[in-house]
Formats: structure tokens, sequence, C-alpha cells
């Protein structure tokens, strides 16, 4: 008779955390995740253009795929994201959060520049490619290893020391822009040897977008091994998921988070170097255009799987070269396609949660029972 | 001397306003464990929120005559608040009721957010039809921008503590008042308790996903001031597209640098907005040399960042449980 | 006193899924008196008080209070009937002081005044007699401090009927007496105490009455000035259970690893082990016994190179090379590679023995991935290995590529244990290898370990079921917080011998407590 006072409200369901769901479950989860994301973005531009809807889509697909030039930048952009995004991930697996993959890419642009201006006339140029691509290689791993050096020994949040020396290379970046600049005072570099072409990778077969696509193909494969198949890779798993088991099996992890580093930092002034050498063919602060952040969300939706990437990186470059198009084509601002990118990114994220965690609801068992 | 210091403090306030904003909105947010990445989208969107508001405001009034100032500040505020609040419920429905990965789904929100801003601030100067790439809300500005009466008259004084107009006044007031509710209110105890221990404060009966819900959404729509201060007051009510530059990545550097203390970044953001500007106030500097002096906020940052992991003064840390999220039954 | 008792429970059963936790338990406690509830590991005494405290909510059976029924759903349902309980792991905030921590989630309709709040919990703080400063941060202050305040906070909240889980498990012996002074006056003040322990000497010197339980049934209740030692230990073990464990006789025993003096200290400095010296022989099954928490996990990790002991020699005698080699302070990789075949398994299966996500040839590999000289690794041999395992040792698992996660608790074990004894090992380390696992599980690990004890493994076994320590192991070594308290023959000890030992730690704490004390002063 007391007890109508205690009887607490239950709530209709509750959550909890699944086991695991089957893998082709959880892919089907993420694909209904974007086809609502697709539907919604293309309610969200109708309501802005008033177009047919299907219109809409297929405006998108002939402004990814449209041409052949368009073709080979949506190649050429999706190489270097996927590059990108192969950088950040041995990092990710570790649980080491480096958000400083765009700086990272700028410290090897920067070095690459640097060689192309100052070595330019002095060295034949097989040889200044290749110092080009050993400093590039190694100004973005020092880039990424100073936040690890604090990190493993001092624990220093690593999220905000990567996001902070971003800025610090964007600031070198322009003060060189100056130093350098052509003609003087302009903050501009230009066109680097834009007549010896000194230090510009070779085109091949006449496209200057392939050699940068073969290169990150290459590196695609390789990273999918490193991270699978080799010892390394390994060691960044146990590391990543447990920092007690790695202990015990006598991991040393500072060791790990250091070279894993190494490795990230190293990838990303490869990236500096393909955008520098191999198609700007100049730097400015805004060279990685955001890549380095967008990379976290090509790495984080693949599940850091390297091969998932080159799914993922495609898919957001389409969507971005696809919402380009339907805003030059019904006079929208080129802005669009990052809130296009934004939506469908929401919904992929939210959909993780029905992976991970599922709806309980209020069983009348209990009820009897209380 | 003296004539540039007095000519450099307004400036440094100035540029310092929209990031106190941000900091204060991010460190709220922060103290209930969630790292909001998506703070410098937050502060583009509050911008173009206000901007929209006010435009549509002066487009209905016709001419400046018309215009009620009570009005178009309401009216501004109004949309700017509105525009951070949505921008808060996305990123709190993510990551707190759907338990998302906070660094993935600031970022995104981040992208989305900047690109709203200037997606609509493109549509805003293609519907005016302007010469040049921006949109002009002269009047509704001036209105932000009426500095304390007497201003003029109190000579250095003046210029220093009261030419800014209400929203700079609005910024140190908003820190303050959170620095005391964070410390001596029962809300900033229950809400210190969400960020750094999230088990305990549950098992004390607090609702945990409420805190960190109102403290999110309050702290984007504080964040989303900063963005409507710059364009409306800073920028003179000048919106043009990327203007606002990273200085919302700025703000987010302001906390650590702020140990998480509201009050503290008060005085921290005019040393930022200071530092931001202070190569054109030096002599001699070539344009080059100006811009390394405009890496100094981030080297100040990194290096509180590397000497409070060092001290480890537990004071000094960030929340306990920034960047993770809480789950009952994972106990 | 009250003719009605405080708080009363009748026919409480509980169970989590096919574990039996209480079964149909039956309590009284009055005002004005402390009641100790005594049972070894695992008996349900701590499931008993989280359904008074609204954690779990009982299957069957009713709790009264001052006579009343009444249903407890929550933490807070439990406060409203002035039911208080101090947990054995502290829920506070470590960067609050003591008075935020009290404040934390009052709702009393008054202005947030901390002051206020911190002068109300002095004044309960001198009513009872505790030491304590209400503006100290919590990380800055010692376990028993901690607890002082977890005490206060459910004072404060206007509790008369306590439950302490286990207070005494991380106080020295001063700051027991301390606390079991405060207790008297609380229960002189017309408080109903309740106390869970194991610790006989303190259920005798605190206590009015005490309730036993053994193994989720409850066994009885006695006044404390009616009964001796003795008869709680008999209550608390309960009969011996024979379990048809086979032992062979130890061939050829041999010493394999001598650990003389060893002293450890854990991160906030307390000493956890004490002047630990014992031997484990080849073809011989070493138990070790005692109240969990008292050391055993720290020496096994200090063995294995997890821990850093701060003296004393961990000697390996190696019985290929006949060389000896001191293990103390080197990592395990450094011990692997002086060819220390030492297998562990550890308490934290899937926090450090294995890893949770990833599926079983992967776990395997744990341990040998760095054999070979490339930078590949080869799963050839851990798949067989894990396929083998999952034979041998009837692993149910859909495959050898399921994460260990999914796996059920006694599947999981099997894949530890199969992996750290698939190396041949000389020296296998098992900490509780049999907790939460179903009986012919339990069996099988049995087996397996008495295959490793044939083989001439020194095999060390850490376990808290004495029944099993008796059939299984040929010594047991009990520690007793930190303190190696006796060394006693299986086969002619009894539990009650066991017990007693356990418990008895008294004499040498107070020595050892003086010793460490002196130690800091140098």
């Amino acid at each position: 008779m007391k007890n109508n006072k205690a009887t607490a409200h239950e709530p209709l369901f509750h959550i909890a955390k699944r086991d695991a769901v089957v893998w082709w479950k959880a892919w089907l989860i993420r694909l209904l995740a974007l086809l609502a994301a697709l539907i919604f973005a293309g309610v969200v531009t109708f309501f802005l253009t008033k177009e047919n809807p299907l219109q809409i889509y297929a405006t998108m697909f002939d402004g990814a795929l449209g041409t052949a030039r368009r073709r080979w930048s949506l190649g050429q952009n999706l190489a270097m994201l996927l590059c990108i995004s192969l950088a950040v991930t041995p990092a990710f697996k570790m649980r080491f959060w480096n958000i400083g993959a765009e700086g990272q890419v700028l410290a090897g642009g920067l070095a690459t520049t640097a060689c192309m201006i100052l070595l330019g006339d002095k060295l034949p140029s097989s040889v200044l490619l290749l110092v080009m691509v050993v400093t590039s290689i190694l100004a973005g791993a020092i880039w990424a290893l100073i936040p690890a050096f604090f990190k493993a020994h001092w624990n220093t949040n690593e999220t905000l020391f990567t996001l902070m020396m971003n800025y610090i290379i964007m600031q070198l970046v322009s003060f060189f822009a100056y130093i350098w600049s052509v003609p003087k005072g302009s903050g501009q570099i230009g066109v680097i040897n834009r007549s010896t072409q000194a230090g510009w990778l070779p085109k091949i077969g006449g496209q200057s977008y392939l050699l940068n696509i073969i290169i990150v193909a290459i590196l695609t494969i390789l990273m999918y091994i490193y991270l699978k198949y080799s010892k390394h890779g390994y060691e960044i798993s146990v590391v990543g998921e447990s920092e007690n088991t790695a202990r015990y099996i006598g991991i040393n992890v500072k060791k790990v988070i250091l070279r894993t580093l190494f490795l990230s930092g190293a990838v990303c002034g490869v990236a500096g170097l393909l955008l520098v050498a191999g198609t700007d063919h100049t730097i400015t602060r805004d060279t990685a255009g955001g890549r380095g952040f967008t990379a976290i969300l090509v790495s984080w939706l693949a599940k850091f799987n390297p091969l998932f990437m080159v799914v993922t990186s495609f898919l957001i470059v389409f969507l971005q070269k696809g919402a380009t198009q339907i805003s030059t084509k019904f006079g929208l601002n080129d802005s669009f396609s990052d809130i296009i990118t934004g939506i469908i990114i929401f919904f992929i994220i939210g959909s993780e949660f029905f992976i991970q965690y599922t709806l309980k609801f209020r069983s009348f068992k209990k009820e009897a029972n209380a | 001397m003296f004539s540039t210091l007095i000519a450099f403090l307004p400036r440094a306030v100035a540029q310092g306003i929209p990031l106190l904003y941000g900091s204060t909105g991010e460190i709220l947010t922060e103290k209930s464990g969630h790292l909001n990445l998506g703070i410098p989208g937050i502060m583009y969107v509050g911008g173009i929120s206000g901007v929209i508001g006010a435009f549509l405001y002066e487009r209905a009034a016709g001419t400046a005559e018309v215009i009620v100032p009570a009005l178009a500040i309401l009216i501004t505020l109004l949309s700017s608040l509105l525009g951070s609040l949505l921008m808060g419920l996305i990123y709190c429905f993510l990551t707190v009721t759907l338990r998302a990965n906070q660094n993935v789904s600031g970022l995104a929100l981040t992208t989305f957010g900047i690109g709203f801003g200037n997606f609509f601030g493109g549509s805003l100067i293609k519907i005016t039809n302007s010469d040049v790439p921006s949109i002009t809300l002269t009047n509704t500005s001036n209105i932000f921008r009426t500095p304390l009466p007497f201003a003029s008259k109190l000579g250095w004084f003046g210029e220093v503590f009261l030419s800014y107009g209400f929203l700079a006044y609005l910024a140190i007031a908003i820190a303050i008042v959170a620095a005391i509710v964070l410390k001596k209110t029962r809300v900033g105890l229950h809400l210190r308790a969400v960020g750094e221990n999230p088990a305990t404060a549950d098992a004390a009966g607090i609702n945990v996903n409420r805190y960190k819900y109102v403290s999110t959404c309050l702290g984007s729509m504080i964040a989303g001031l900063g963005g409507l201060y710059y364009v409306i007051d800073y920028a003179n009510g000048v919106w043009s597209n990327n203007a606002f530059g990273d200085r919302g990545w700025l703000a987010i550097a302001l906390v650590i640098f702020a140990v998480w203390k509201p009050g503290f970044a008060v005085l921290g953001s005019i040393l930022f907005g200071g530092l931001y500007i202070v190569h054109n106030y030096i002599p001699g500097l070539t344009f080059a040399t100006q811009e390394l002096f405009k890496m100094s906020p981030y080297v100040v940052t990194i290096l509180v960042l590397i000497i409070i992991s060092m001290r480890r003064r537990r004071e000094n840390q960030p929340p306990a449980h920034l960047g993770l999220s809480y789950f009952r039954e994972e106990r | 006193m009250t003719a009605q008792p405080a708080i009363e429970l009748r026919g409480i059963t509980k169970t989590f899924g096919h574990v039996v936790a209480n079964d149909n338990v039956n309590l009284e406690v009055n005002r004005g008196e402390i009641l100790s509830i005594l049972g070894e590991n695992g008996s349900g005494k701590t499931t008993l008080m989280n359904m008074i405290s609204g954690i779990y909510f009982p299957d069957h059976g009713s709790i009264f209070i001052d006579g009343q029924e009444v249903v407890i759903r929550s933490p807070k349902d439990a406060y409203r009937y002035r039911i208080g309980m101090v947990h054995q792991h502290f829920k506070l905030v470590d960067v609050f002081s003591a008075a935020e921590n009290i404040a934390l989630g009052l709702e009393d309709g008054e202005k947030f005044n901390l002051k206020k709040c911190a002068q109300r919990a002095q004044a309960i703080s001198e009513q009872y007699g505790f030491e304590i400063d209400l503006g100290k941060k919590i990380y800055e202050m010692s376990v028993s401090e901690k607890q002082t305040v977890e005490i206060i906070k459910v004072l404060y909240r206007g509790a008369d009927i306590l439950i302490l889980d286990e207070p005494t498990a991380v106080l020295t012996p001063q700051e027991t007496q301390k606390l079991f002074a405060v207790l008297r006056r609380m229960r002189d003040d017309g408080k109903a105490i309740i106390i869970i322990t194991h610790k006989l000497h303190e259920v005798l010197s605190l206590s009015d009455r005490v309730s036993v339980l053994c193994k989720g049934k409850y066994v009885g209740t006695v006044k404390t000035s009616e009964t001796n030692e003795n008869q709680l230990t008999e209550m608390m073990v309960g009969k011996k259970v024979t379990l048809n464990i086979g032992r062979s006789e130890p061939k050829d025993p041999q010493d394999r690893l001598v650990i003389k003096g060893l002293n450890c200290f854990n991160r906030a400095g307390v000493q956890i082990l004490h002047d630990v010296s014992f031997s484990a022989r080849s073809g011989e099954i070493l138990g070790i016994a005692g109240i969990a928490g008292s050391g055993q996990r720290e020496l096994l990790e200090a063995i294995a190179g997890l821990q850093h002991p701060a003296s004393g020699e961990i000697l390996y005698h190696n019985p290929k090379t006949g060389a000896i080699d001191n293990l103390r302070n080197k990592t395990p990789l450094q011990i692997r590679e002086l060819g220390v075949r030492l297998s562990f398994v550890p308490e934290d299966r899937l926090g450090m023995g294995l890893v949770g996500n990833m599926d079983i040839v992967d776990n395997m590999m744990l341990r040998s991935y760095r054999k070979g000289k490339t930078a590949f690794l080869s799963r050839k041999q851990p798949k067989d290995l894990a396929e083998s395992i999952i034979r041998q040792l009837e692993v149910v698992t859909p495959n050898a590529s399921t994460p260990v996660r999914q796996l059920s608790g006694g599947n999981v074990q099997k894949v530890l244990v199969g992996r750290e004894i698939s190396s041949s090992p000389t020296v296998l380390m098992a900490a509780y290898p049999v907790r939460g696992l179903d009986i012919n599980s339990s069996y099988i690990i049995y087996n397996l370990l008495n295959q490793q004890k044939e083989r001439g493994v020194a095999v060390i076994f850490v376990g808290e079921d004495l029944d099993v320590l008796l059939e299984l192991c040929d010594r047991i070594l009990v520690i007793g917080s930190g303190y190696i308290t006796g060394i006693v023959d299986a086969r002619t000890t009894t539990k009650e011998e066991i017990g007693l030992l356990m418990t008895k730690a008294v004499s040498h704490e107070t020595k050892g407590s003086e010793k460490g004390e002196t130690d800091e002063k140098q």
C-alpha cells in the first residue's frame, strides 16, 4: 500500500551496449544512413533551387564525373585526401588524436618549396628531387614528432597541441611567402621555377595528376599491409586497444607512439611534396585546403581501414565536386558543398550509434515483479 | 609612446572580444566534458544568423530613420542566438545522445558551419547585387557600436575603457558571470562534477545528460555572439566571406591559455587580441616578420599546454572526462 | 531501543544469469547496534547491501524499515529511508574539496552556500570525532581521509542506517581503530550500522552481532559475546566439500623461482608487499590464499616485470643453463630475452591478458608476434594454435576469427590459459583463473594446471575458493595485508587453519606499519 509512493517511473526504453553486429549489418546501417542523408540533402537542395530532385542528383554526377577533366580533377583530389587520410590513420588506430595533419602537410610542402627555390638552380634535377623527398618527409615527421614527444613523456593533450601546430606552420608559410615573394613584397610566391621547371615532379603520359594518383595508390596498399600484416602495425593496434596489455607483453609504449607519429607525419610530408612539387608548384597557407581535417572524417568513417578509405574519400570528394556543380549550375554559392558534406557526415556519424548500441524497450515482466 | 598605447589598447580589446565570447562558450562546454571543435563553425553561424536577421529587418524597415534601435538589436541578437543554438543542438544530439566521437562531430560541425556562413553570406551578397563581395549593415552596426556616454569627453580613459559597443561589455560580463557560476553556485559545482567524473555525478542524483545539453547549447550561443560581435561591431557591419578567419581556433587556444577559467579568459583575450595585432604597432617590421608575430598566440598556448602537463597541478588540468562520452551501464 | 528492528530483510533472493548471488537471506539490524556481515569473497555480501542501498533490485523477498514494508529502487529512494552506503570504491570527484563533494547533488531547496554546508559538515564531524579538513582537495587525501568524507557525506544526508562495505580493507591498524571509535559513537547515538568485513578480529572487537553468509546462503546470526574465532571461521568457510580434483605427487621438486625480501609500494606510496619471501618449485602447484587485495596482484605483477619493487630479489633458476638471474626491475621483454619462460594469466583478462576487440588468432600472437626476423607477422602458427586450443579446450566460438570480447567468460579464460601454456613455460602464474567460470570450464582449467605441473612447471595459483586450493595445490602460501602469514602443506592443513592465517595479520600489521613509518622518516 505504501508502494505507490515508491513506484518510480521507468523510461519507455533504455540504451544498452550491443555485443557485436555482423559486419554486413553494420555496413547496411551505414548505407541506410547514407541514403537517408542523400535524400535529406536532396530535400534541402530542392528547397533552395526548386529543381527536380532527380535533376539535382544527376547534376552531382555530372559535376563529379561528367567530363574527362572533371574525372582527372576528382582523381587528384581523391588522391590527396586519401594520402592525408592514410597519414592520420596509424595515429588514430593508436588512439592518438592527431588533428595536425593540415600543419604536417604544410611543413612538408614548405620544405619542398624551400628546396625548389634555394636549390633549384644548384643541383641536377635527380639529386634535387631526392633532396626534396627526404626533406619534405623529415619536415612533416618533425612537425608530428614534437607533440608526440610531449605526449609520450608528459601526456600533454595531443588534440590541442597538434591543432595549435597547424597555425604556427601557417604563419611560417606566410612568413616565407614574403621572404620569397615574386614580385617582392606581394606575399605571393607564385609559380616556382616556371621556366626551368626545376623540382617539378615529372608528368606521366602527359597527365599532370597521374603521378600523384599512382603514388597514393601505392601508399594505400603499403599502408594496408603495414597496418594489417606488419609487427609494427600489430603493436599500434595493441597500444590503441589497451596500454595495459601492451605493457603486459613488453611493448615499449613511448617508442611506439614516437615511431607511429614519425610515420604519420612523414606521409603528410609526402602529401605536401605532391601538392607543391606535383600539382600546385607554389605554396600558400591554404595549400592543404582543410584536407587535414576532412581526412580525420575519411579515416574514421572507414574504420581506419585503408582500403575502405578509398571509398570514403571518394564519397567525400564526389560530394564536394557534385555540390560545387549544383551551386554553379543553379547559381548557388560555392560553400554549398560544405553544407551538403556536413549534413551527410552528421548522418553517418549518427548511424554509428545504432551499430554500437541498441534500444531496449520497457519489458512488462519487471513491472509484474514490482 | 603613450599615445601609441592608447591607440593600441582599444584595438587589442576589440580583437579580443570575439575570442572571449568563443572561449567562454567553449569553457562552459568543456566543463561538461565535451571538447567542441565545432566552435569555429558555430561562430560563423552566430555571425551570419545575426547578419540575416539584421539584413531582413533593415530591408523591411527601408530607410535608416524608421529603424527602431531596440528592435534592431533584439532581432539581430535573437536570430544570432537561434542560429548558434541550433548548431549546439546538432552537436549535443550527436555527442550526448548518440555518443558519437566528439572530435569527428566537432570537425564536421565546423565544416558545416563555415559552409553555412559563407553560403548564406554569398547568397545575401548576390541578392544585394553589390559590386564588392560583402554586405554592409551600417545602420544596425551603428546602433550596436554606440559607445558609452562621456567616452569622448574623458580623454584617454574614455578611449580605453568606454569606447566600445555594448556587446564588448556583455562579453566581459558573461565571462565574469560564468566564472562566478562555475565557482560559487550549485549549478557550477554540478557542472564541474559532470565533466570530471560523470559516474559520481550520476550517483549523486545529477542529471548528467541535461547538464551536458544545457551547458553545451549555452556555450554555443555565447560563442555565436563572438561571431556576431565580429561582423556587426568590429567589422562595422560588413560581412565578407571567410573574413572571420581562424579566430574560432584561437578561441579554443584561449581556453587552454586561461586554464579553463573564464576570469582568466578576459585578460587572456586582450592579450591574444594584442598579440594578434601588435605587429602593426611595432615600428620597423617587414611584412614577413609581421607574419611571425601573428604566430605568437599559438606559441604561447603550446607553452601553456606543455607547462600544465609537466607541472601536473590537478586544478589546471583539462576536465578529467573531456572528450569521452558517458554511458551509465559501462561503469 | 525500539521494539522493531531499524531494517529487516526477509527471504531476499537475487540471481545474475545462472549465478545465485543471494539465496533466501534474512537479516535484521536494530537501532543502536552494529551488525557485522561476515563472509568470504563472492559470498554475496556486497550484492545484499547493494539491494538495500537501491543499486540492485531483489528478485524475491521484502525489506522492512521500522516495521513498514518498503520498495527501494534507486539510491535516491534509499536516502529517503535514511539509508546511506559507503562503497568500497569511493564516489568522489578528485579535484573537488571535501566540502564540495559533500554538497554535490544536494537539492535541499536552500540557497547554495558552501560555507554553511562546510560548517554543518564540520559539526557532524566534531559530533562523532572525525579528524578532517573540509577544505582539502580529495586528490591530496589519504585513503582514510577519503573514506571519512564518504561517511560524512552519508551522515550529512541524514542517514541513520549506515552500511560500510569493507571499510577497513584500505586502512592501517591505527586508522581502523579511529574508525571503530567513530562507529561506536554513532551506535551510542542510536544509529543502525552494518559493516561488511572478513576480518574476524574486527568483527569480535566491534560488532554486537554477526550474520554470516557462505556462497550466497544465509548461515546464521550469532551474538558476538557468545562466539569465538573458531566458530565464526567454521560458519564462514562452510563444511569441507570434496571436489575430486586429481592431484599427483610432485616429482623431484627443485627451486625454480626464489623470492627474497620483496617490498613493493603502490603509486600512492602505500606499501603493498612487506618483506615477502618464498620459493616456487618445479613440478609443484603453489597456491596463494588470501583476502582479495592483500597484495596478490602486485606480487605476480612484480614477478612478471610489471611492478617495480623497492627492494628484494626475484631469483629465477634456469633449468637449462643452471644460471640464476635476478628478475627484479626487468621489463617483461628483458625477462624473455634472458630465456625465462614465464607465463602469466592475469586477473584482468580482457584489460591485460587479451585484447577484446581482436580475434582469437591475433590474441594468440600477443606473446609470439616478435618471432622471426622479418618485419611482417606470420599468422600461420597462431592460427594453428588458435584452432588447436579451440579444439582441445572446447572453446565455444563461431570460428578463430571471432573477437574475444564476444566470447563468454569461460571461453575467454580458456583462450588465455591455452595461449599462456602453449609457450611451454617453466613458470606459470595464474591469478583467479576460474573466477566467474562454470563447473565444467573450471575443471578444464584445473586439469590444465595439473598437466603443467606434471610436465615439471612451477605453477603458482592464486585462488579464492579454499576447497579448490586444498585439493589442487601442493603447498599453500597465505598472504594477509601484504605479509606472508604462513606456508602450509595442502595435504595436511584444514580450511580453518587457512582461514585463521588469512585474517591473522594483526600482530604483523602493527609491527609492520611501525616499520613502514620509520622507513618514511628516513
